[in-house]
């Protein structure tokens, strides 16, 4: 055996000698999940005696090769050592792909350069799993408030919908470990059904400018991602419990993960949460607990090029809404408003009566990729989401009490293939193709007119961004997305409705059936959308970036825009949609300007979004029905204006000391009305002082203050109410919004080690020291209610 | 490598089931009739002597964009007592169904107010009772005064705070609100 060995070396040696050897071998080393080039890689050419490294771009040069094939071992402090094999006939180049994996264990905070920029020209926002941490028992929405530029839409303190620049809703798109929720979201108490501990990282991208997961963001995008697991033989996991004096309750949470050198892992996840009712400074917000309790799941294989993964997750979460928010009719409010205090204050309970929302979401994923030579990474990606949501209201007979008023069940389905080319140096494409189906059903057991029809929709959309680095310093990124969607819904009109809107005469040809006081109606609809952007980066020195963004972004209006019509107990307003709407358009300009130092840092993002057609839901006029008289909101479209800014900035003194600020700005104005929009963000500010000491168990300490203005900005639509126990009318004043408001929250942790392989994290906070009373403009129930009071907290976290 | 592709072929294959299987069915979904609602309130006085008076109002689209529509049967006589009585009735069920007795059986959780304005000389008394001896209001008695013109307003709460001095305190939700324009004569 050795002989033939030799001989064959022998026999190649000579073969080998008698070829010309100046060929040359260059490339690049690459990082696999970012593309990232990796400097300071070791290349050995086994068995030649050579050795090189990869320069500050990662590029290296091997020269004098004679043609043969030649053994390359690459060495990355990083990485995972790699033997390559490559076959020389003539110049050649090469890039060699590094496994980059990261040390989780011991090291929690992610590098967030480790996960990929979404766009390239848009200014993003990180959060990263050691922000997340100090959220475990707060809501997605919490924790993105801790964003400039980001509010919250909020019915209480339980139900939280993030608002990116002035805009929330359907206009928010969450793409949540690559699959886009799909949780009936288009009305303002539909909170996403998502668990923070689940999150790696959050990425937020104020504008349309991520393509490829849609082309509605009118808003903004936010992406979550689970946390990365590295290709080792390792285990390990993390245990979080909270307990908290308002709401006295807390959370658990657990996440348990292994994985293999070859590639395969495996990770699962378990949250409950549990509060009961809140409190606000000078009393019980009776019936807002909440019991939330979710499970995750991931099992995949990860080689080099190529892998795949499968993802489950089960959300569950009951809500309690505050009981005196639920009122029947303008009579009713005008007592709740002046009375200045809740109706109804009970004592503290853990129970959840009505009315409260039960939600259920199952989201299951199934993704692979594959990474070929000259081509790039082609992604294929089935996703299934089913949500369910029951909204229990206070029901006239207690028989009822146990039947939902709302019973919606929403599947979705998706198919996406995805092609990321990254082999060009210059020149990056990442095209693709979607196809979703949807469909969504109201069980008519309620006994209650349904809110949201019965509807199936159909999506088509095909998108392409490609950059191109101009200079080192200079990139451009231009993209395009088109989207077809298709509704099918089946509606129950009041006949009376459909005659007062003159649907009769408009739209007779969706008539399937007249019934008594009823017509059932067929709508199909059909929108093309086409979206857009344009954005450059310019990086002057190390110091400072500019970023500048177009995007166009259309939104196909939603089922609740189309086709509400009733009374919506929760809001305790009639709610009228219209089938004439067409697609909502967006242009939304935004700059960047951004210095990164190790003393100073700040970044300031102007923007203006101009939104035609845009959707608004606003009070039109007073009807009087058997119940008395409501007001009626109309969803309508305008043209709409907002400009704004956020500002961060940072200031580090010394190595303990560092100072944080905040500062968000929105104006919106309905250009139709020459008015104030209704509902905009008021300009707050945040601003922080942390301490942070290495040598004392990581010790950190961070005061935090909240300044929210008044809202002096907002269309007049207040109304007056008969009251008969007076026998006169009164103003509803449902327009005025609340003064400013000024808290303070003082954040602690430190960590203590357990052992070699595990951490222990103890963090404890208090929010609204002063145990302030105030109100906030953008929470539905400000009419009834104070919001929370002063709240201690105790986190802990156990890493092994 | 070879798992991979089984993977992949699986999913494909798994998709393609699931779309087919859900293939659309345009099954036209049942209709609501809404269960909760109110259509009409009938307040009925009858006087020791004379006739009857009939205060309606009935409003067939419940919250829909037609307002109630109001029937009163004639003038209340001045100075005068009236034995009264009211039914609230959901019509939009045939037969129309008698909410009344559903307020009657769970008393504790309702209650009629009866409230006149003050240029109508009219006061509503002795209201039937709950259970727990508060008032519930389904019957009651009403004495005219000189002659006058002005609004009788009939209210049905929902969880109303029992005892109350009236609508002021009750608090709770309004499950029915009808305002009859009254004269007296």
């Amino acid at each position: 055996m050795r002989t033939y060995l030799c001989m064959i070396l022998l026999c190649s040696a000579m073969f080998a000698q008698s070829q010309e050897c100046s060929y040359t071998l260059t490339g690049k080393i690459i990082d696999l999940h970012d593309n990232s080039v990796l400097p300071g890689a070791t290349l050995i050419m086994i068995g030649e005696g050579k050795t090189v490294e990869s320069d500050i771009d990662g590029k290296y040069m091997f020269s004098n090769l004679c043609e043969g094939t030649y053994s390359l071992q690459v060495y990355h402090p990083n990485c995972e050592t790699q033997i390559f094999k490559v076959k020389i006939s003539s110049n050649t180049k090469r890039n060699f792909k590094l496994e980059h994996h990261l040390e989780e264990l011991n090291a929690i905070t992610l590098r967030a350069s480790v996960f990929g920029s979404k766009t390239k020209t848009n200014f993003e926002q990180k959060v990263t799993k050691k922000q997340l941490d100090r959220y475990t028992n707060a809501s997605l929405g919490d924790v993105l408030n801790t964003l400039s530029g980001v509010s919250s839409l909020n019915t209480g303190n339980a139900v939280v919908k993030p608002i990116i620049n002035g805009v929330h809703s359907s206009r928010v798109v969450i793409m949540n470990n690559g699959v886009r929720m799909e949780d009936q979201e288009w009305g303002a108490e539909h909170a996403p059904s998502i668990d923070v501990n689940t999150i790696g990282n959050i990425t937020l991208i104020k504008g349309a400018g991520a393509l490829k997961y849609s082309g509605d963001a009118v808003g903004g995008m936010i992406v979550t991602e689970a946390a990365k697991i590295p290709v080792k033989d390792t285990i390990y996991g993390r245990t979080h419990v909270t307990g908290a004096s308002n709401g006295r309750g807390g959370s658990i949470s657990s996440t348990l993960t292994k994985s293999y050198k070859n590639g395969w892992y495996g990770s699962v996840q378990g949250s409950l949460k549990r509060f009961g009712d809140y409190e606000a400074p000078d009393y019980v917000l009776s019936n807002t607990g909440n019991f939330e309790r979710s499970i995750a799941a991931t099992i995949g294989f990860n080689r080099f090029d190529y892998g795949v993964e499968a993802y489950y997750s089960f959300f569950k979460n009951e809500i309690g809404i505050l009981r005196a928010s639920h009122i029947g009719g303008a009579s009713d409010q005008v007592r709740s408003i002046n009375s200045g205090i809740p109706l109804i204050i009970r004592d503290f309970t853990y129970d959840i009566e009505s009315p409260r929302q039960d939600v259920t979401h199952h989201l299951f994923k199934i993704r692979g990729f594959k990474n070929v030579k000259n081509l790039g990474k082609i992604t294929l990606q089935y996703d299934f989401q089913q949500n369910e949501r029951l909204e229990f209201d206070v029901r006239r007979s207690s028989d009822d009490d146990d039947r939902a008023s709302l019973d919606l069940a929403l599947n979705s389905q998706t198919i996406r293939l995805d092609l990321d080319t990254d082999n060009t140096d210059l020149f990056n494409l990442k095209t693709g193709i979607m196809a979703q189906y949807q469909k969504n059903v109201a069980d008519p057991s309620t006994g209650v007119r349904r809110l949201i029809p019965d509807y199936e929709r159909f999506n088509l959309g095909i998108y392409g961004v490609a950059d191109v680095s101009i200079t080192d310093n200079f990139l451009v990124e231009v993209g395009a997305r088109f989207d077809y969607f298709n509704i099918d819904a089946q509606k129950f009109y009041r006949s009376s409705f459909w005659e007062d809107r003159n649907y009769d005469i408009l739209f007779p040809e969706i008539v399937v059936e007249e019934l008594s006081n009823q017509v059932l109606t067929n709508p199909q609809l059909d929108f093309s959308n086409v979206s857009a952007t344009l954005g450059t980066r310019y990086k002057f020195n190390d110091d400072y970036t500019i970023y500048a963004n177009y995007s166009l972004a259309s939104r196909a209006p939603n089922p609740s825009e189309l086709f509400s019509e009733g009374l919506h107990h929760s809001a305790s307003r009639i709610e009228l949609g219209d089938l004439r709407f067409d697609s909502e358009i967006a242009h939304k300009m935004s700059i960047t300007l951004q210095k990164q130092g190790k003393m100073f840092g700040f970044s300031v993002n102007p923007y203006i979004n101009f939104i035609n057609n845009f959707m608004i839901i606003e009070p039109t006029e007073i009807r009087q029905t058997i119940r008395g008289n409501f007001q009626v909101w109309e969803y309508r479209q305008t043209n709409a204006t907002l400009l704004g800014v956020d500002i961060d900035a940072s200031l580090t003194f010394n190595e303990n000391w560092n100072f944080y600020h905040q500062f968000s700005l929105v104006k919106g104005h309905d250009e139709t009305l020459d008015l104030p929009l209704i509902d905009m963000p008021p300009v707050n500010t945040m601003n922080g002082l942390v301490y942070q000491n290495k040598e004392i168990n990581n010790l950190r300490v961070e005061l935090q203050s909240e300044f929210t203005f008044r809202q002096n900005e907002f269309p007049n639509n207040n109304f007056e109410a008969f009251i008969a126990e007076t026998d006169s009318f009164e103003l509803v004043d449902v327009s005025t919004p609340p003064d400013a408001y000024h808290l303070l929250h003082l954040h602690t942790n430190a960590d203590f080690s357990l052992s070699k392989n595990s951490m222990l994290n103890i963090g404890v906070s208090v929010t609204n020291i002063f145990d302030t009373n105030y109100r906030n403009y953008l929470n539905r129930l400000r009419y009834y209610a104070d919001d929370l009071g002063r709240n201690f907290s105790i986190n802990l976290k156990i890493t092994y | 490598m070879k798992k991979f592709k089984i993977s992949i072929l699986a999913a494909i294959a798994i998709t393609g089931l699931v779309f087919t299987g859900c293939s659309s069915d345009d099954d036209a979904p049942a209709p609501v009739n809404e269960e909760e609602v109110i259509t009409t309130v009938t307040v009925t006085l009858i006087p020791a002597t004379g006739p009857t008076v009939t205060l309606t109002s009935r409003d067939l689209d419940g919250d829909g964009p037609d307002a109630p529509v109001f029937d009163i049967s004639g003038n209340l006589a001045a100075n005068t007592s009236y034995i009264g009585s009211v039914v609230v009735l959901n019509e939009t069920e045939t037969p129309a169904e008698n909410i009344t007795l559903e307020v009657i059986e769970e008393d504790l959780e309702h209650q009629f107010f009866y409230d006149a304005s003050t240029s109508l000389n009219l006061t509503t008394n002795n209201l039937n009772q709950d259970s727990e001896g508060n008032d519930l209001g389904t019957t009651f008695t009403v004495t005219t005064g000189d002659a006058s013109t002005g609004t009788f307003t009939v209210t049905l709460l929902h969880e109303p705070t029992k005892p109350n001095t009236g609508l002021g305190d009750a608090n709770g939700e309004t499950d029915a609100e009808a305002v009859f324009n009254v004269v007296i004569q």
